[in-house]
């Protein structure tokens, strides 16, 4: 069982750089997004500064939606899901294995990036690995509830625009709490309460994903 | 391969959406044979391989192996169907080998792969991004793939759809092996299978089908 769900992540990771390398793209995406910043609102230091934090997590955002169609879209054109559906390995497992290959793929290469971005935002140093914890708490709940939404509009023909009107409301507790860490952070509180809320989302998003996903498939797969 | 003797099917109706697609529908199959669905286009063929499937629900009826009722029973499906759709979910992005080997260890039989490249006539193509392939050398390692799988009754919709005369000889020979061995095949197609006429049982799904018979007074 443990062999397999790590074979079902490893094949998604590696269809995730092979096939016309999506994530290189979305990391691409990333980057153009926070480079434009600076081009739109001026080249002033103090208000990038200001800004840097919550650009890059919106950036953030936006790379993650960009990237979520593909979790379960193409496996569901070529009949793959019917062969999940029907394999011994529960379709639960199967969506958190995706759901993680998500992550591993998007995520994991935007926040090796981000620290660059800092830079050119010219983003304060005392936010920087604040920001960075705050990623890796924060980022894991984007691929998760971004996975519930892929699998809701897996049987639409042009769900994409759907996709992100049905997800990202549902990412800004995600966005509040990821820069509230940051300015906590770099205010001296301390983020400590910040990222716990940032770790409730994930878990909560961790506990229902399996699923409401799996249940969502399964309908699709009707 | 666990062995199966009878499957049968009781009063069967399903439901796609809120239209009804098939009505009353039963038979019986016993190992050795296969069931071969026929009838026009769009009289439900695929929807009831889907449903034996377990990917549709079930509106009414039962489904039996040996006597108890398999309906709904995941492992148990997972264990004795082994399923091919017309799509053949394959990754363009891999070769075939790596494509059959991945279904190959979910389903615990890694020694066939290479019989069943052998048996399908196409291990020269072991190494070939599937992506290169044409569209009837992708069926037919769809099919080499569906071999490996270590279930007794096998489930095919249009097996044959895009392979050539040879591909089609190779398919009938491993049917009728698995046949031959105890097994049940279910498979709709519109081809003839060159199978020995005693192992093919005839099933024609017209006159349950609810979608041909009601000219569409259920589309609403």
């Amino acid at each position: 069982m443990n062999t397999h769900f790590w074979s079902v992540v490893k094949r998604d990771i590696k269809i995730g750089w092979q096939g016309g390398s999506t994530s290189s793209m979305v990391v691409a995406f990333f980057i153009i997004v926070v480079t434009l910043f600076p081009l739109g609102v001026g080249p002033e230091q103090s208000v990038l500064a200001r800004i840097a934090v919550g650009v890059i997590w919106v950036a953030a955002l936006l790379a993650c939606l960009l990237s979520l169609d593909r979790i379960f879209q193409a496996d569901y054109e070529d009949g793959t899901l019917d062969q999940y559906a029907l394999s011994r390995l529960p379709l639960e497992l199967i969506v958190i294995g995706k759901s993680l290959a998500h992550w591993l793929t998007t995520s994991l290469p935007l926040i090796l990036t981000t620290p660059v971005l800092a830079v050119l935002l010219n983003m304060n140093d005392a936010a920087l690995l604040p920001l960075i914890y705050a990623m890796l708490i924060g980022t894991p709940a984007l691929s998760l509830i971004g996975t519930i939404g892929a699998s809701l509009t897996v049987s639409l023909k042009r769900g994409g625009v759907l996709l992100s009107l049905l997800i990202l409301p549902l990412y800004v507790p995600v966005l509040i709490f990821g820069v509230m860490a940051v300015d906590a952070g770099i205010s001296g509180i301390g983020s400590n309460a910040s990222l716990l809320f940032l770790a409730a989302v994930t878990l909560f998003s961790l506990a229902i994903t399996p699923w409401v996903s799996a249940a969502a498939v399964r309908l699709a797969l009707d | 391969m666990e062995k199966i003797d009878t499957f049968s099917v009781l009063n069967l109706s399903i439901k796609r959406g809120d239209r009804s697609v098939l009505r009353g529908l039963g038979f019986n199959l016993i190992s050795g044979l296969l069931l071969k669905l026929i009838g026009p286009n769009g009289s439900g063929k695929s929807t009831l391989l889907k449903t034996l499937a377990g990917l549709i629900d079930i509106e009414e009826g039962d489904v039996l192996s040996d006597g108890i009722s398999v309906m709904g029973n995941r492992e148990w499906i997972a264990r004795n169907i082994c399923y091919l759709s017309h799509k053949n979910a394959l990754k363009s992005e891999f070769t075939v080998l790596e494509n059959i080997k991945f279904w190959a260890d979910l389903w615990g039989c890694q020694n066939k792969i290479l019989y069943s490249l052998n048996q399908m006539g196409i291990d020269y193509l072991r190494d070939t991004p599937v992506r290169y392939l044409s569209s009837g050398q992708a069926r037919r390692v769809a099919l080499a793939r569906s071999l490996c799988h270590p279930a007794a009754l096998w489930l095919y919709d249009e097996p044959t759809v895009g392979i050539d005369d040879q591909g089609l000889d190779y398919l009938s020979i491993a049917m009728e092996k698995h046949l031959a061995g105890g097994g049940m095949i279910i498979c709709a197609t519109h081809d003839n299978l060159r199978i020995k006429d005693e192992m093919v049982k005839n099933f024609d799904v017209t006159k349950f089908s609810v979608s041909l018979s009601s000219s569409g007074d259920d589309w609403s």
